[in-house]
């Protein structure tokens, strides 16, 4: 464990911190351009987060000390999978205490807390965004597992720096498999992250929304850290599919001070045009319904295995 | 004679202990007090003296006694090695956290009465323990009945329910039509040396398809043990009907004496298995553990979800098994080594981490007197401390980290994915799917859990008698405690954990002894790739970043916190009624595995008066295999019910053609 490891490793979450409301941000920006609005400024979610964080707090009446709790449970799981992923150098000391299964793990234990807590208070809306949660959740989970083998069976690891570190070595070649891969991530990034067609950020009040109807009942600084912890989530979904998919760039050990310099641009870059297409694919898409949804995930699933029965039948 | 200590010894006499302590409750059977402030505990105690045995004989080389009890010229054969070990410390840390609740648990007025329960259930303990024991096949076919026998009687604790009754004859019947597959299984092992100590069968060399015969039997007998579909059906009527701390050992611990039967007949008894016994066990668990786990998603009896979510975890554990067959077969020893590994992980977290979940809803059936899902609810109020300790067992058994049911779906997944190294290439490709299916189990297994927990323990009330309910009393709390403890350590110390369980691997594959861990706390088993998983770096980091949340949150704002009614998106009237029941939380899945149900719905027309929905699930393979099944019985029944005329005149007849048939053959 070198400085140069320590210093990248807490630059890495420090950044994930504070880029990923302007990420988000970004994304809702892309999207008013492309669907002819005024555009809110990048700047609009820590807006939203100054305002939530000095309000007060109002809890229901029958919550219970796990719904208080959750918010802070989600957020920690978040910033530690922010920790792991390579999403500027591969030389990250925490990547040791968890592989590629373990962030999948860690991503299941917000989505268990973030559904309890929706139960807790006992409304109508909140056990319904709980169980649409955990409906997309349980077909998304594997989706994402199997996009994760793929690629560690391409490079015989599930550690994530070194997925990233094997693939930059090879050829910049097209994987049949890593196509397939990339399809069905695309599809669990959407879906994980409440984004259209399977649910729509911006609407409160629908019989469709899921991760909003889970956060109804927070307020003030416990919804500051639930909103937060999702935009992290998304920040950290793009990282993954950037350490998969696009993992030129990323830092190694051996370019010493001068990797994290050219990493930072780049990784500012790879944001920009994945706001940019994940906010076409939402302007372009419709929202689906809720029923039509494990259809769509079911999709992702398969498609990853086939990337999977590809990779077989096809080898390296 | 004289007595030297063995651990072999030990182990025994704890045994024994339980054999007396149960006999002690006979003294004042209809006392609650005694067998449950005395005898209960001290069961306890003899657990955790029998857990701590089996921990530090893990590494002593095997020892054999012969016991001068059994029929004249059949002693009993015992022997302890490390699987052996493995499996009984096991047994004696989950009874430890059984005992203790079940000392609080048991009242009066519910069926038989305390002393006659007592020895019944430490009958049970210590018959479980001399199945791990027994080293000849007439001294494990007594300890296997005596378990089916004895907990058999405490299923039927309550038997004036006849609902009870049928589950318990249900039981019986499975249990005797699998034993009786062991027995021949037995019978072909000893390869026509009529010796039926297991020393004998180790050294009888069988031909490949006598010893695949052998292997099928034993599939078949303790696959109706473990509950693996097909053979299931006996478990989630038993499971609920059986009082539950008797239910929390039935599924933690006396499921396991299938798996640790099987991995006595395949690694050691028959000595070499040959690789495609494995893909057969790895499909029946990897089918048991999807058909467990989407039954579980849809019931709304809490101890018969908890009994499905049973047959998916012995699908998980068979499915390791499978793959370490698999791989020993293709002589990959390291390979094997890590899903055997997963295997046994695995049953020691199930122990653990289901005992909790049945001794919650034992906590709670006794505070509430209902077990349906959907009269339960805001029970974390009323009932802190078991929600508490039954949310540990919850994320352990969803698989989430830093718990225990991470760690080995963690090194199963790895096993999974490094399969690629077997000889037949469509083998190969088979496997992965395999971890397609491991992943899918888990994810839904969380489903299930937040389901359990949300609808039981979260939410409001949805009747006003839960308003009353008392939380566990003290011994019921340690209980759990114990457990809760217990998946805690097993899952932030898994290289610790996994160099105990060590010897087992080594010596069932006859390996050296291989390093698991890069460092004390990082997880890198040497068949993985570069992978390490090191869960108390990663639960010190997230404590570390809510710690800092928490503090910067204090200091940089004035924090208030207001209580005000639930706002629920301005809807004036909230009503407990309008939460997802159990059977709203199960709809997706229902939904979406619509064809591997069969489904009863009821719905009103548009002009009832008093409009019911009702929907009933059941289990397809009733009206496909049983009730066939039951039909050939019963008319084969039938036929030779013909030979009855109830004439003496008749069975003269019969004695008189059979004595003819008997001397035609002598003479």
């Amino acid at each position: 464990m070198t400085p140069l490891d320590i210093t990248t490793q807490l630059l890495q979450v420090l950044c994930a911190l504070a880029l990923a409301p302007a990420f988000l941000g970004w994304v809702n920006q892309c999207r008013a351009w492309l669907q002819n609005r005024a555009a809110p400024s990048v700047l609009q979610p820590y807006r939203g987060l100054r305002k939530l964080l000095i309000k007060e707090s109002v809890l229901a009446e029958n919550a219970s000390s796990l719904f208080r709790f959750a918010p802070y449970i989600v957020f920690g799981t978040m910033v530690a999978a922010a920790a792991i992923i390579p999403s500027m150098g591969t030389g990250l000391p925490m990547s040791l205490a968890a592989d590629g299964i373990a962030l999948v793990g860690l991503l299941a234990t917000a989505r268990v807390f973030l559904s309890l807590a929706a139960m807790d208070v006992g409304t109508a809306f909140g056990t319904l965004g709980a169980r649409r949660e955990m409906m997309v959740g349980f077909l998304a989970e594997p989706a994402l597992l199997m996009t994760l083998f793929v690629a560690a069976m391409i490079s015989h690891t599930t550690s994530l720096p070194l997925i990233a570190a094997e693939l930059t070595n090879r050829a910049p070649a097209l994987y049949p498999s890593l196509a397939f891969t990339a399809v069905a991530f695309t599809m669990v990034l959407l879906a994980e992250n409440a984004r259209i067609p399977v649910d729509n950020p911006a609407t409160h009040l629908e019989l469709t929304m899921i991760h909003e109807a889970m956060l109804l009942e927070y307020s003030g600084r416990h919804l500051a850290l639930m909103e937060w912890a999702a935009a992290l989530k998304l920040f950290n979904y793009a990282c993954i599919g950037f350490a998969l998919f696009l993992p030129w760039g990323t830092s190694r050990e051996a370019w010493g001070p001068a990797g994290l310099a050219l990493a930072a641009p780049l990784l500012l870059l790879k944001l920009a045009l994945a706001g940019g297409a994940l906010a076409l694919i939402e302007t372009v898409s419709a929202k689906l319904r809720v029923f039509r949804a494990p259809e769509f995930l079911a999709t992702a699933f398969l498609l990853a295995v086939l990337g999977l029965l590809v990779h077989l039948l096809l080898g390296d | 004679m004289g007595f030297t200590f063995s651990y072999l010894n030990g182990c025994l006499a704890m045994l024994l202990a339980w054999g007396g302590i149960g006999l002690a409750g006979l003294v004042r059977p209809r006392s609650v007090e005694f067998a449950g402030r005395t005898l209960f505990p001290l069961g306890a105690l003899c657990g955790a003296a029998l857990a701590a045995l089996a921990v530090a004989s893990l590494a002593v080389p095997a020892e054999q006694t012969v016991l001068p009890l059994g029929l004249p010229g059949l002693p009993f054969h015992l022997r302890r090695d490390a699987l052996s070990s493995a499996f009984l410390a096991l047994l004696g840390a989950t009874s430890v956290g059984v005992s203790l609740f079940a000392a609080g648990y048991f009242r009066r007025g519910e069926g038989t009465a305390p002393g006659l329960l007592c020895l019944e259930y430490h009958v049970f303990l210590a018959s479980m323990g001399f199945v791990m024991l027994a080293d000849d096949a007439y001294a494990f076919m007594v300890g296997w009945e005596c378990m089916a026998l004895s907990s058999y009687f405490l299923v039927t604790t309550q038997h004036r329910i006849p609902e009870i009754r049928s589950a318990g004859f249900l039981y019986l019947l499975v249990a005797h039509v699998g034993a009786i597959s062991i027995l021949l299984g037995f019978g072909v092992l000893q390869g026509g040396s009529w010796q039926f100590t297991f020393d004998a069968m180790r050294s009888a060399r069988l031909d490949p398809a006598w010893a695949s015969a052998a292997f099928g039997l034993a599939l078949f007998g303790f696959g109706a043990k473990a509950g693996l579909v097909p053979l299931h059906v006996w478990l989630p009527e038993a499971h609920p009907a059986a009082p539950s701390p008797v239910s929390a050992l039935m599924s933690g611990v006396m499921l396991k004496t299938a798996v640790y039967g099987m991995l006595r007949v395949c690694f050691d008894l028959v000595g070499a298995p040959q690789w495609w016994w494995g893909l057969i066990v790895l499909g029946l668990g990897l089918g048991s553990a999807f058909y467990g786990v989407i039954f579980a998603a849809v019931q709304t009896d809490m101890k018969r979800l908890l009994a499905w979510s049973s047959i998916e975890n012995l699908g998980v554990i068979f499915a390791g098994l499978g793959l370490a067959i698999v791989f020993r077969g293709s002589n990959l020893a390291p390979l094997a080594a890590l899903a055997l590994m997963a295997t046994l992980y695995h049953c020691l977290n199930h122990a653990l981490m289901k005992s909790i979940l049945f001794l919650g809803t034992g906590a709670v059936l006794h505070a509430t007197g209902e077990r349906n899902l959907g009269r339960l609810g805001g029970l974390i109020h009323r009932m802190p401390w078991i929600a508490w300790l039954t949310l540990v067992g919850v994320l352990a058994i969803a698989g989430l980290p830093p718990l225990n049911g991470f760690v080995s779906e963690w090194l199963l997944l790895q096993s999974f994915l490094f399969a690629g190294r077997v000889p037949e290439s469509f083998v190969n490709m088979l496997l992965p799917l395999g971890a397609a299916v491991v992943a899918l189990c888990t994810a839904l297994a969380g489903y299930v859990m937040v389901k359990f927990f949300g609808v039981i323990f979260l939410g409001q009330p949805r009747e006003p008698t839960l308003a009353q309910a008392p939380d566990g009393g003290i011994l019921e709390r340690l209980g759990l405690l114990w457990l809760a403890l217990g998946c805690l350590a097993l899952g932030v110390l898994p290289v610790q954990v996994i160099a105990m369980l060590e010897p087992v691997t080594r010596e069932l594959l006859h390996l050296p002894a291989l390093s698991w861990g890069s460092r004390w706390w990082l997880l890198a088993p040497p068949a993985a790739g570069q992978a390490s998983y090191g869960p108390l770096a990663l639960f010190a980091l997230t404590l570390l970043v809510v710690f800092i949340a928490l503090l910067a949150l204090r200091v940089s704002i004035r924090q208030r916190t207001r209580r005000g009614p639930a706002w629920d998106c301005g809807f004036a009237r909230l009503d407990p009624r309008m939460q997802d029941t159990a059977e709203g939380f199960g709809q997706p899945i229902r939904h979406i595995f619509e064809p591997f149900f069969a489904m009863h719905r009821e719905l009103p027309s548009p002009f009832d008066a008093a409009p019911r929905y009702r929907v009933a699930v059941g289990d397809r393979l009733w009206t496909l295999l049983y009730e066939p099944l039951a039909g050939i019985v019963r008319a084969a029944a039938d036929r030779a019910a013909r030979l009855q005329q109830g004439r003496i005149a008749t069975y003269l007849l019969y004695s008189f053609v059979t004595l003819i048939v008997l001397l035609a053959l002598v003479l």
